[in-house]
């Protein structure tokens, strides 16, 4: 016992550089870089060869279009990471479109119809949060449930009648760009909320222990974790995104409906995964997700300039959604089989001669 | 695993009703006929006329059988969200299959239904059992891929009833006995379905498997196969689904179906099937359907604008989940509590 302990430390200290992938290897050799570099590609091949892609119009549309897919992608790649979901969150946007919509109808100024909007997004991730981690229940089912919940809510509230009446200062501002440029003003919130969210997710211990729930609940749970509050917030946090979000689509679109953004969850939740999310939990970066959103609206908007229907795009990104998975897990199982067929050929299930 | 135990052992009637009385599909079917009385309390026209009663058993039925195959895809511990893809895609496609052989026989396209809806299934399943990759995001995918190969297919084209025979269009219609024949495809469905469930071999293998699936494989039972089967049975189910959508509506655009895959997973959930799989059973489903769709027609009868309906659905899933939780958790408590008493 004291023998192997001395022979331990007389070695030279054991670092992890020394048995990792090389820096760049393990930068470029992964599913977020194929991604990026897939998107670098969709968008060569779309400005060469797609008429009025290279333009700034496209791009300005591009950008306002997916702003509520990009904002909304953050908070759920968070919550899958812990092997949660959020389905509502389509529904969310919906009901705090149709707050915003009731807030001015009602008198209200802009500013305080969108925090109302704001705050019922609030409410909507307490519920879904609460359901999740006080009652126990599994969230694919309890988000089925609000997901019907909230968006019957703002059909309810509102019925087939939509409003249309809101200040003009505040739709040209949803709708302006960053003077000189083609860019939307909307990524200039989108950049802010991608620092916090992509520095919190890599760079705080909160972070990190959303992989470790997302690995493992009773590891987690015993390193000290609070899970159950950990999912809470995030549910509250996706619940205010989509708020947000309901409020942007608004007034882009200058029109507050029940039925606003009907079926984006699964878009979202598409992008999320498409951008190397694991639905198992655990994995997943915020530049693949950011990559994913893009990816998608990138191939929508290069497909519909060069006259090929909305149709045939679903085919593609549910065609692509499919291939990276499966990809994944079978380059996981040829790794597996190369692993087993390198410790066959030594003789043993070594791991040293893998380091060189 | 519990109904098992208690099928092999020999039970008197009376003992048989107590479990029927407490069986979680019971709480389901009373607040269906709670539903129904309330709204023939205010309209006796809701179940006392002809039209009422026919509509009561006909409307649900189409969803129930696309319930029935979601149902049997949970129990085994996955997710379909694609079937209202294949509801859509297998009803376009009957409507073309008729307009292409004016002469078919409806039976064939019956079992072409079955067969397209089984293929679709078919690659579900496979690429779930053999990419290993969770289901939810297979289905997700081809949700988009057999959605959009039916808009691509059928454009802005639409098949109308008078491209349909008179004798297929006469099955979403006729009835027997007082009963529409739909109804009785549809429990005809639903009893085979619930038999192979609860009484065979295989059928218990598929609750092994949603209880726990790496138990289930170390114990030697063919998760792979089960669970490209149970795909397969959904599958057909839905296409099943996409033949009575077209004879029941007449006309089918690219949209038809859309949504149900949420319709029929709530359907499910409500009926006490667990989203994790391994409990429940598709009776549960079935009267799931049933209550989904009954208290959408109730709602404006009792004076509750139809716009609040999804609303409604929404609280009887978040409730249905809420309960099961309670109860597994006194049982939970129960079962601690005699293993206790026993020492």
């Amino acid at each position: 016992m004291s023998a192997a302990a001395i022979s331990l430390t007389d070695q030279p200290a054991r670092e992890y550089k020394a048995y990792q992938h090389p820096l760049w290897r393990r930068l470029l050799f992964n599913r977020e870089a194929a991604f990026i570099g897939l998107l670098v590609l969709v968008l060569v091949w779309a400005s060469l060869f797609v008429d009025n892609f290279a333009s700034p119009l496209t791009l300005t549309y591009l950008i306002r279009e997916i702003a509520p897919i990009l904002f909304i992608a953050m908070p759920m790649a968070f919550i899958i990471i812990t092997e949660e979901i959020d389905l509502s969150v389509a529904s969310t946007l919906g009901l705090a479109s149709v707050i915003t919509g009731l807030g001015v109808q009602a008198g209200w100024p802009l500013p305080l119809a969108g925090g109302a909007a704001i705050l019922v997004g609030v409410i909507a991730g307490v519920i879904n949060g609460s359901l999740v981690t006080f009652v126990g229940l599994p969230s694919l089912a309890v988000t089925i449930g609000t997901l019907a919940l909230f968006r019957g809510i703002a059909v309810g509230l509102l019925g087939t009648t939509a409003i249309s009446t809101f200040p003009d200062f505040w739709t040209d501002l949803a709708r302006a760009n960053i003077p000189a440029t083609p860019i939307p003003v909307i990524i200039i919130p989108f950049l802010v909320l991608l620092a916090v969210f992509a520095t919190v997710l890599h760079f705080t211990p909160f972070g990190r222990s959303l992989y470790t729930i997302g690995l493992n609940k009773e590891v987690a749970s015993f390193s000290g974790i609070n899970v159950g509050m950990t999912k809470f917030w995030l549910f509250v946090m996706s619940g205010a995104v989509s708020g947000l979000a309901g409020v942007y689509f608004t007034l882009l679109y200058n029109n507050a409906r029940g039925d606003n953004a009907i079926g984006m969850e699964l878009q979202i939740i598409a992008a999320v995964l498409l951008g190397g999310v694991s639905i198992l939990g655990g994995r997943g970066a915020m530049h693949g997700v950011i990559a994913g959103v893009f990816l998608i609206g990138v191939m929508s908007s290069a497909l519909r300039l060069a006259g090929v229907t909305s149709d045939i795009i679903n085919i593609i990104v549910g065609t692509v959604l499919i291939v990276s998975v499966v990809s994944a897990s079978f380059l996981a199982w040829v790794r597996t089989k190369r692993i087993a067929a390198i410790g066959r050929k030594k003789g043993q299930a070594g791991s040293s001669g893998e380091s060189a | 695993m519990t109904a098992t135990m208690e099928a092999t052992e020999k039970r008197s009637p009376l003992a048989g009703l107590a479990h029927l009385a407490k069986a979680r599909e019971t709480g389901i079917a009373i607040a269906l006929i709670a539903v129904i009385v309330a709204a023939t309390l205010v309209n006796p026209t809701f179940l006392f006329s002809a039209d009422g009663f026919r509509d009561l058993l006909l409307t649900p039925s189409i969803l129930m059988v696309t319930a029935v195959g979601v149902g049997v895809v949970i129990i085994t511990g996955n997710v379909d969200l694609s079937v209202g893809s294949v509801v859509g895609l297998v009803a376009y496609m009957t409507g073309r299959l008729f307009i292409a052989f004016p002469d078919i026989n409806p039976f064939f396209v019956f079992l072409a239904g079955l067969a397209a809806g089984g293929l679709l299934g078919l690659i579900n399943g496979s690429l779930v059992a053999f990419g290993k990759v969770p289901a939810m995001v297979i289905t997700l995918g081809t949700l988009y891929i057999y959605r959009g190969i039916n808009v691509a297919w059928a454009g802005s084209d639409r098949i109308n009833a008078s491209d349909m025979p008179a004798s297929f269009l006469a099955l979403g219609t006729q009835d027997i006995l007082g009963i529409p024949v739909l109804t009785i495809i549809a429990v005809v469905v639903l009893v085979v379905a619930a038999w192979y469930l609860r009484n065979l071999r295989s059928g218990r293998e598929l609750y092994a498997m949603g209880s726990d699936a790496d138990a289930a494989h170390l114990y030697g039972l063919k998760v792979t196969r089960n669970v490209i089967a149970a795909f397969v049975v959904c599958g057909a189910l839905a296409g099943m689904a996409g033949v009575l959508f077209a004879a029941r509506y007449g006309t089918v655009s690219s949209n038809a179906g859309y949504g149900w895959e949420l319709q029929a997973i709530g359907s499910a959930v409500i009926g006490g099937i667990a989203i994790s799989g391994g409990v429940g059973t598709v009776w549960g489903a079935a009267i799931g359907a049933y209550l989904l769709l009954t208290i959408n027609r109730a709602l404006p009868i009792i004076g509750i604008q139809d716009f609040w309906q999804r609303a409604v659905v929404g609280i009887l899933i978040i409730g249905a989940i809420v309960l099961d939780r309670v109860l597994a958790v006194r049982q939970h408590r129960r079962l601690v509590e005699s293993r206790e008493g026993v020492k």
